[in-house]
């Protein structure tokens, strides 16, 4: 119980916090833009490779989570160009770009991981510059600002013209269109901004745990699905700040979760299979429970 | 009706759907129309006369063939994408659904009507100042939606909903407004409240309007010039002193005279939202 109290808890708030920006990403995407985009997986470890790379290299660890956080942008431009301008269903762009940074990440990377052990890392160098403390405070305080930052950039951004057309684009594209906004620039922009946190969780991940690996990704788009749905289903949230706070709490209680399963000896292995079948648990309960009230529902989109 | 008064122009409007097939279908063939500033056209005609498609090549959902022109305010807008005529045509569609954005608020569905078809930018997308216009613009509906503008737009009924639409369509003054059966789907009595409230902010806007329906009284009753579509051609064309005296029998004979068809039953024109054309009877 004090192990709990006093490890797992702060842990998961870290870990809440980091993973956050992958799922305010996949709550861009999915939710507000209605783009089910799964360059995620793909974009996760581009930013970690790109960041850790660049670390091992000599940047300074601040430009590196600066440098995957473009990437990311770019990752995400590819997909909503691959859909925008070739007509590429979105799931099926972002699998291609998905399978195509696995390659690009490897020969970033130059091999399947990097270590990054006694190497300067925003985590280090915050540590160095306030002097103090324990690793859980460090990172603590790390992602904190971060989140934060992205916090605020985003509720600004949501509700300016731009984000408003923005939001519209997902909710009504013919209405927006005809109110004179460019669909296909609004869905570019919020893919890219999408996989560019995305990519940022990537690189906090990577310096945070001490490596990058090519296989650290998988899932990741699962995960997030599962921390935004967790988020909405806790706190029914309202207007575009609530909502981000929302996703930010559904991330920390999802990895609670599981810090907690795994000490209660859940092989580490099962992470992802139980993720997935809470995911398929969420989106089928709304369905079974109309269809018991005997109310139609159109079959499932193909794409 | 001189050439250069007229605030739209259509040149040779052609829109053929599946050409080379068995379903080939002339939508619209070869249209030439004028229409002046300050005009209220209620354009009539059976399911498959070309008035959806004539509002959407206007609209910019599709091309025209063939050479055909638009020009709006002596300016060519045939080439320009939808989004980019936002600025010229303002739309109230049959379906309340594709007018409002359902997951945003009132306020929010109004601050992006206020911008049609301008340069959106990074400055908050609502204050005091554009609320305030927001409430007036609502108040003279007696909704009450002016108290409600934090309310998602999912919540209201379709005719809060189209009305809204409507008030959203003129709060930034587009050239032409195009109604397309904007009242079709609704009750009787939400009909007559939307309609009304169309009459008076088309009156007060001095908006150049162009409404397609179904219904021959309403065609009567409203606007000030009558067109009736028949298989893609404008058949009838009456302005103001023509139509004044006229009832629906006499639109059914000048139907018949135009197309050189009989017709053979008057109610499938009476009634909203048929199914079958008169044509393929």
């Amino acid at each position: 119980m004090l192990a709990v109290v006093s490890y797992v808890l702060p842990f998961s708030l870290y870990e809440g916090l980091v993973f956050g920006f992958v799922a305010i990403g996949v709550y861009l995407t999915f939710r507000v833009l209605g783009f089910p985009d799964l360059t995620v997986d793909g974009s996760f470890t581009l930013g970690a490779a790109v960041a850790a790379v660049l670390i091992v290299k000599g940047v300074n660890p601040f430009l590196a989570t600066l440098a995957a956080l473009g990437v990311g942008l770019c990752a995400g431009l590819a997909t909503s160009l691959l859909n925008t301008k070739l007509r590429i269903p979105a799931l099926l762009a972002g699998i291609l770009v998905m399978v195509a940074l696995y390659s690009i990440n490897l020969r970033i990377m130059g091999g399947a991981n990097v270590s990054l052990l006694r190497e300067a890392t925003i985590f280090t160098q915050v540590a160095e510059f306030l002097g103090v403390g324990t690793r859980i405070v460090r990172s603590l305080i790390v992602a904190g600002v971060l989140a934060v930052i992205v916090f605020f950039i985003l509720n600004w951004f949501l509700r300016t013209e731009i984000g408003l057309a923005l939001r519209a684009t997902g909710d009504n594209e013919q209405m927006v269109r005809g109110l004179g906004v460019n669909t296909d620039m609004t869905t570019i922009l919020g893919v890219s901004i999408s996989n560019g946190l995305v990519a940022l969780g990537g690189a906090v991940v990577a310096q945070g745990q001490g490596f990058a690996d090519v296989g650290m990704g998988i899932g990741m788009i699962v995960m997030g699905l599962a921390s935004v749905i967790i988020g909405e289903a806790l706190f029914r949230p309202k207007g575009v700040a609530r909502l981000l706070l929302a996703v930010l709490g559904g991330t920390f209680v999802y990895r609670l979760v599981i810090s907690i399963a795994l000490r209660l000896g859940m092989a580490p292995g099962d992470l992802k299979l139980i993720t997935a079948i809470l995911v398929i648990i969420a989106l089928a309960v709304p369905y079974l429970q109309k269809k018991a009230q005997r109310e139609w529902l159109p079959p499932a989109t193909k794409w | 009706m001189s050439e250069n008064k007229s605030l739209l122009k259509l040149r040779k409007i052609t829109k053929v759907f599946s050409r080379g097939t068995i379903d080939e279908i002339t939508a619209l063939n070869k249209i030439n129309l004028d229409v002046n500033a300050e005009e209220y056209i209620a354009i009539i005609g059976s399911n498959g006369a070309g008035k959806t498609t004539l509002l959407n090549i206007i609209a910019g959902v599709y091309p025209p063939e063939n050479g055909g022109k638009i020009i709006v305010n002596g300016q060519e807008i045939s080439g320009l994408s939808e989004y980019r005529r936002a600025h010229y045509v303002g739309r109230v569609y049959q379906d309340p659904h594709i007018g409002t954005a359902a997951k945003m608020t009132i306020e929010e569905n109004m601050a992006m009507a206020l911008l049609r078809g301008q340069p959106r930018g990074l400055r908050a997308a609502s204050n005091k100042q554009r609320r305030d216009l927001f409430r007036a613009a609502l108040a003279p509906l007696g909704l009450g939606l002016e108290n409600r503008l934090t309310t998602l737009v999912g919540t209201l009924s379709g005719g809060q909903r189209q009305a809204l639409a409507l008030v959203m369509t003129t709060l930034s003054k587009p050239a032409l407004l195009l109604l397309d059966e904007h009242i079709a789907t609704l009750d009787p009595r939400t009909a007559q409240v939307v309609l009304d409230l169309t009459e008076m902010l088309v009156k007060r806007e001095k908006m150049t309007t162009i409404m397609v329906t179904h219904n021959m009284e309403l065609a009567l009753r409203h606007g000030n010039r009558l067109i009736m579509m028949h298989k893609g051609r404008i058949v009838v064309d009456m302005n103001q002193e023509q139509r004044s005296d006229l009832t629906i029998h006499d639109l059914v004979v000048a139907f018949e005279r135009a197309s050189g068809e009989e017709f053979v039953d008057d109610s499938v024109l009476l009634r909203p939202g048929n199914v079958v054309g008169t044509s393929e009877l």
